[in-house]
């Protein structure tokens, strides 16, 4: 059945209540005023300079940058092999560690985030490097195992079997022929595992210290104090680079995929 | 055996920053809190206590209910409608549409409502319209408010109802639409007859889902409220970090932990009452 009118304007404005603030970011971020003014009273490129200049941010923009690299490297080379298990071996109990592996994300980050302030700041890891990656890893995992679950899972059991028949131990044969297969999952693992770090924000609100922040933090707190143009630049930034991401995701492997809940 | 093995270091992660946390968060919710602020080591439930027999908790969570309740609903409501043109979407169309509908969950949190309050401010969008046409002689309040906080989080809860939607309706078949306007029903009685009532199972998982996401919601509270709009994410924010309560915050969060256990448990019920919801995949 075609949809009817009533359906696409009710789409529409659903559609439209998601993609609004976007444009309104976008449009706002040229603005010459001082304040999130709509309509701008005229259109400069003030902000983005102010921001390049801002030192707290862009000091805030390269930890974030190293840490997301760090929490994807990691959480990909913890994840695989896990991913590898639940895809293609069958033994007892597959079905719980899967659960396990995914059980972080059921909770909010709220709590979790608390939790790791709580027992990371008797030691002194808070507001440190370990911390940081511990906890973003701890976020960062079930989406890497998740994603490469469904990348071994869509390369043919038969090829494998092949390279075994032709001599090759199991772990030749996974290294060389399941791996290589799965390539594209991987990249998007890597992908969306740098950007769940680059823009965890609550749980880094606990972890955080006067000398080491990451940006989300930075933005948060400057969004919580003014509301000004310059912040908009800065979330214009972020989204062109997550829509970035997301084309290229989509490209590797169909992005509702990756993201889907069920 | 094997595969127990391949998953144990990223176990071992999981354990350190998970399993350890939780627990040490169940310890310190037993500690007490001296008068001078100080944590004092101890096994007592004072803390929650404190907790129960306050009115301003109890305020806290009727607010957070109410919040996350009307949010998730009217997220719903609006997801449905994008569900149901990706489902009748030509292939083509289908993906991008559908991408275009989950696309905001991999965009900042934080980045979004800085677009809201382009939107809702004083001097943004809406104001500026209502002004212009006349409508109004003094900017509306949409921001640093319930209002602000209420669009903000159901902007940000749309694109999960979205997902849980097109899982639930792509096991509906449309030749059951299909029969109902040959058999002389109009669109809207199809879609409030067949459609609907077929469709209810994956509208109650979608709802108990942002439900759930909207209880623990806190960037939106804390950025469209403007510091006046209390819930008990918030409220466990600033015991931890403003009061440096420890042992109420963590009790706090136990206390939220627990209520949002009862509502995945009840998600789990639902999922079993409605079997249809996860059957195995149509051809």
């Amino acid at each position: 059945m075609k949809p009817s009118w009533m359906l696409r304007l009710c789409a529409a404005v659903g559609f439209a209540i998601l993609l609004l603030p976007g444009v309104l970011v976008l449009i706002v971020s040229f603005s010459a005023g001082e304040f999130l003014t709509f309509p701008p009273p005229g259109l400069s490129f003030r902000w983005y300079a102010a921001l390049l200049s801002n030192a707290q941010l862009m000091t805030a923009l390269g930890t974030s940058a190293i840490l997301a690299a760090i929490v994807a490297t990691v959480s990909l080379l913890l994840g695989a092999p896990a991913a590898y298990a639940i895809a293609r071996l069958e033994f007892r109990g597959r079905g719980v560690l899967a659960a396990m592996l995914a059980a972080p994300l059921l909770l909010p980050t709220l709590v979790l985030g608390l939790g790791l302030l709580l027992v990371l700041q008797p030691l002194g890891l808070a507001a440190t490097w370990p911390g940081l990656v511990l906890g973003h890893c701890l976020v960062a995992i079930p989406f890497a195992v998740r994603i490469m679950t469904t990348a071994f899972a869509a390369v043919p059991k038969e090829l494998e079997a092949a390279a075994w028949t032709l001599g090759a131990t199991p772990f030749r044969a996974a290294v060389r022929i399941t791996l290589p297969n799965a390539a594209p999952g991987a990249i998007a693992a890597a992908v969306l595992t740098f950007l769940v770090s680059f823009d965890e924000t609550v749980i880094s609100l606990f972890l955080v210290g006067p000398r080491l922040s990451t940006l989300p933090v930075e933005m948060f707190r400057y969004a919580e104090r003014t509301a000004d143009p310059l912040i908009a630049a800065l979330a214009m930034t972020l989204i062109a680079f997550a829509l970035l991401m997301v084309v290229l995701v989509e490209r590797l492997i169909g992005f509702t995929r990756a993201i889907g809940r069920d | 055996m094997i595969g127990w093995l391949l998953a144990a270091p990223a176990l071992a992660v999981l354990a350190l920053a998970f399993v350890w946390p939780m627990a040490g968060l169940f310890r310190i919710s037993l500690n007490r809190t001296t008068e001078t602020g100080a944590m004092e080591a101890a096994v007592t439930t004072d803390s929650y206590a404190r907790l129960v027999g306050d009115d301003f908790t109890r305020e806290l969570v009727l607010n957070t209910l109410t919040l996350a309740a009307s949010s998730a609903a009217i997220a719903v409501a609006l997801a449905l409608p994008i569900a149901l043109l990706v489902r009748g979407a030509s292939p083509r169309w289908r993906g991008l549409l559908a991408l275009a509908a989950v696309a905001p969950l991999l965009v900042s949190g934080t980045a979004r409502l800085v677009g809201w309050m382009a939107i809702l401010g004083d001097q943004g969008m809406i104001n500026a319209l209502l002004t212009g046409m006349g409508i109004s002689t003094g900017p509306l309040a949409l921001i640093n408010n319930w209002t602000g906080v209420r669009i903000g989080l159901v902007e940000s809860l749309m694109p999960y109802a979205v997902l849980v939607l097109l899982a639930g309706l792509g096991r509906l078949d449309p030749k059951l639409e299909e029969a109902a306007a040959t058999l002389g029903a109009n669109r809207a009685r199809t879609f409030l007859r067949v459609t609907l009532p077929l469709a209810a199972p994956a509208l109650l998982a979608a709802w108990l889902l942002t439900l759930v996401l909207g209880i623990s919601a806190f960037i939106t509270p804390r950025l469209m409220g403007g510091g006046r709009v209390f819930v008990l994410a918030t409220e466990i924010y600033d015991l931890a970090l403003e009061t440096v309560d420890w042992p109420g915050a963590a009790a706090l969060a136990m206390l939220l932990l627990g209520g949002l256990l009862a509502l995945m448990i009840l998600r789990g019920v639902v999922a079993a009452f409605f079997p249809g919801n996860r059957a195995e995949k149509t051809p």
